[in-house]
């Protein structure tokens, strides 16, 4: 990439480029520390190119909006932090029920309730899996600089389409805030994947039908295929059903099209794992943390590598379970009390010592934390 | 008697509307209880869509939750069911996205003024160009009849058994003071009246509330000792109201307990997808598709 | 359905029995009174009395009936 490509960014400056670069038509939202800046930019650029962008009365209100203008066809975002992303969690489980494509950024900040709002967290992962009620599928992206939160919302936006499901970019306020150069792509160079739109007679539409886990196209409103949308277990043609065996096919059909392609939507930047023999699994601002600590320890010589998940969830069981079969430890930095971690455990099986490095005071994981750690197990 | 009878010969024979081209096929009947009002006024709605001449796909019905919420199931235009209270956050949305659809919203008493209270205020301040039907009848029905924000003082509902103390919303008041720029009152009883209104809400540019009175027989009405559901019909919606154009007639007394009925406010104000337009235009885009 | 016609000049009054509830607004607001409910089904009882004027129809809310 040519250097007057490169630009001096913060990460949520990335985020609305990235969404933009996608082909983002449709903004709402409600301002809220720290994600606010991804709005205020958007707000100058979306008018530009036809788009809308919308300050909506509440988060609740802004995901519903998405949802509505997903429906019409316009590809939709939404950025928010914790308190509004709870406000959203109704609607992002209508999102997975009705299977309508949208992407929503929530920058971490430390909680419970207000917290600190403009201290960092990673506190908000289990809840960007369960936050929802009911069984239902979960993308959740979790870049770890700048310029990859511009590739992961351009992804984010891809899967989004792809699987016809809500997308979660995951990240804290330290990258979302933090300012690192980054190069735009041109337009073309790296892939934007767009709507199936279905192609039959519209009396034959079946915004539903599902054959061998395809996934049925999805038509906009007000362009000659006038479908149902609900929020109820409803049959292929998208009208409510109380047939007991329907319902629960649907359930398992929305969860499995995400778990099922679990390897083509997991992500990871593995980072000196080949011959690791203690591993660190570490993602978003701790793995900058991790990233300098394993470097440090292998100039020392010991054998430390890092599994960096960039797809959070669906969990990357496989990499994790391969990592734990070859090293003595997972560490698991984390800036929260223990959520990751489970999981690495989990998908460890045993294999290894698995361990904990959290941390909830509003300021980063230090490198030296973890080499410490690290150090322990030499 | 004579001439009566020739007359009576002579009038031509009425054709009954053919709702079949707005009714999904095979949807009915529907959900809705014996006597329940909501089939009047979707029958009204649809007759008045009818009148606009436009085609079905012009036109996307948005509900929440509830009763009332169960409309878009029925009828054959793009038809979205969403959250409790949230239609409007939904439709506006979708109308941002594609302006050139009609949107409609059938909501509740609950779904509108409690639950999606805020959206319902913040919709009338933009003056979007939504048609927000309130199907008001006083209760919460799906849920077997809680007391909701208009249910009136005194009266009885499974959460209020020793009789309301929650005042109620006047809903064409609050919408005039939010912005709306259609506001007016139906009842299911006066369907003629009600199709008109819809009509003109319809063809309004911005947001148009219509409050429609309904009745509720299986709760409201059998919790509060109303014999039938046209009793109901005759005491709420007929004698509760008077016509607008009557009221001005009408001795003081007369108009005492009543609602008034009919268009009570219409006032052009910039509508929110032509302002936004705009904006696009000064950003130096090209409008939204 | 049923079907009620005696004579070509008399109105035709159809009602739909899978989709009528029997909630009796029809009857009772029929100025002529032509209809009646018998168990939970509406009835012509008096077709004769009918003026077509589609009252029970436009206030039927569940799309049962229809005059003409």
């Amino acid at each position: 990439m040519a250097d007057k490509k490169k630009k001096f960014m913060q990460g949520n400056e990335a985020c609305s480029e990235g969404a933009l670069y996608a082909g983002c038509m449709f903004y709402a939202g409600y301002p809220i520390t720290p994600s606010t800046e991804v709005a205020e930019m958007l707000s100058v650029r979306l008018p530009k190119i036809g788009g809308v962008f919308m300050q909506m009365e509440d988060e609740i209100a802004s995901v519903c909006a998405i949802i509505g203008a997903s429906l019409g066809g316009a590809k939709s975002l939404t950025a928010t932090s914790g308190p509004g992303f709870s406000l959203m969690q109704e609607g992002l489980g209508f999102a997975c029920i009705a299977e309508i494509p949208c992407v929503i950024v929530n920058v971490m900040r430390s909680g419970p309730s207000t917290g600190f709002p403009t201290g960092p967290s990673q506190s908000d992962v289990m809840q960007a899996k369960w936050g929802t009620h009911g069984d239902h599928p979960s993308v959740v992206l979790t870049p770890a600089t700048v310029q990859e939160i511009f590739y992961e919302t351009v992804r984010a936006f891809n899967l989004a389409e792809t699987y016809r499901t809500p997308v979660i970019v995951l990240y804290d306020e330290i990258i979302g805030h933090m300012r690192e150069a980054i190069a735009l792509p041109e337009p073309g160079e790296i892939e934007v994947i767009e709507r199936k739109k279905p192609t039959c007679k519209p009396e034959e539409y079946k915004p539903y039908a599902q054959s061998n886990g395809s996934i049925a196209p999805l038509a906009a409103y007000g362009e000659g295929y006038k479908f149902h949308v609900t929020g109820l277990y409803h049959a292929e043609d998208g009208f409510p059903t109380n047939n007991t065996k329907l319902i629960g096919e649907a359930n398992e059909r929305i969860v499995n099209k995400i778990n099922k392609n679990a390897d083509k939507i997991c992500a990871n930047e593995e980072f000196y794992t080949d011959d690791a023999e203690i591993g660190v699994v570490a993602y978003g601002v701790s793995s900058k943390s991790a990233k300098f600590a394993v470097k440090e320890m292998r100039k020392k010589g010991v054998k430390a590598g890092l599994l960096r998940p960039k797809t959070i969830w669906p969990f990357p069981d496989k990499a994790v379970n391969k990592l734990a079969k070859q090293v003595k430890a997972i560490l698991v930095p984390e800036m929260n009390l223990g959520q990751v971690y489970y999981e690495v455990e989990r998908a460890s099986k045993g294999q290894c010592e698995v361990k904990g490095i959290f941390k909830v005071d509003t300021e980063a994981i230090h490198p030296n934390q973890i080499i410490e750690e690290i150090k322990k197990f030499t | 008697m004579e001439t009566v009878a020739v007359k009576k010969k002579k009038k031509e024979k009425p054709v009954p509307f053919d709702y079949s081209n707005y009714i999904r096929k095979g949807k009915l009947p529907h959900i809705w209880c014996p006597g329940c009002g909501h089939g009047i006024v979707l029958k009204s709605l649809l007759r008045a869509i009818a009148t606009t001449g436009r085609p079905n796909d012009d036109f996307a019905l948005v509900s929440g939750i509830g009763c009332s919420s169960r409309t878009p199931g029925y009828v054959n235009f793009n038809t979205l069911h969403t959250l409790h209270g949230r239609a409007l956050a939904f439709a506006t949305g979708l109308k941002m996205a594609k302006p050139n659809l009609k949107v409609i919203v059938t909501t509740g008493d609950g779904d509108a003024l409690a639950i999606g209270g805020n959206h319902f205020i913040h919709t009338c301040r933009r003056n979007l160009d939504i048609v927000i039907m309130v199907y008001n009848n006083f209760i919460y029905g799906m849920t077997s009849g809680q007391f909701s924000p208009t249910t009136l003082p005194g009266m009885i509902a499974t959460t209020s058994r020793y009789g309301n103390i929650d005042p109620p919303f006047d809903v064409c008041k609050m919408a005039e003071a939010a912005g709306a720029t259609f506001v007016a009152r139906g009842t299911a009883y006066h369907y003629g009246e009600l199709e008109k209104i819809l009509y003109e809400a319809i063809m309004h540019k911005g947001t148009a509330v219509i409050d429609i009175l309904d009745s509720c027989p299986t709760y409201y009405g059998r919790f509060n000792k109303y014999k039938s559901a046209a009793d109901m019909m005759e005491k709420i919606e007929k004698e509760g109201t008077v016509s607008v154009k009557q009221a001005d007639s009408l001795p003081l007394e007369k108009l005492e307990g009543k609602l008034l009925r009919g268009v009570l406010y219409n006032k052009e104000r910039p509508e929110y997808t032509a302002e936004y337009a705009k904006l696009v235009e000064k950003a130096g885009g090209s409008k939204p598709k | 359905m049923t079907t009620t016609e005696t004579e070509k000049d008399l109105p035709r009054i159809l009602i739909y029995e899978e989709l009528c509830k029997g909630c009796d607004i029809c009857a009772v607001f029929c100025p002529t009174e032509v209809l009646e409910l018998k168990g939970n089904m509406m009835t012509v009882k008096n077709l004769e009395a009918c003026t077509r004027c589609q009252l029970c129809d436009l206030r039927c809310p569940d799309f049962a009936i229809q005059v003409f």
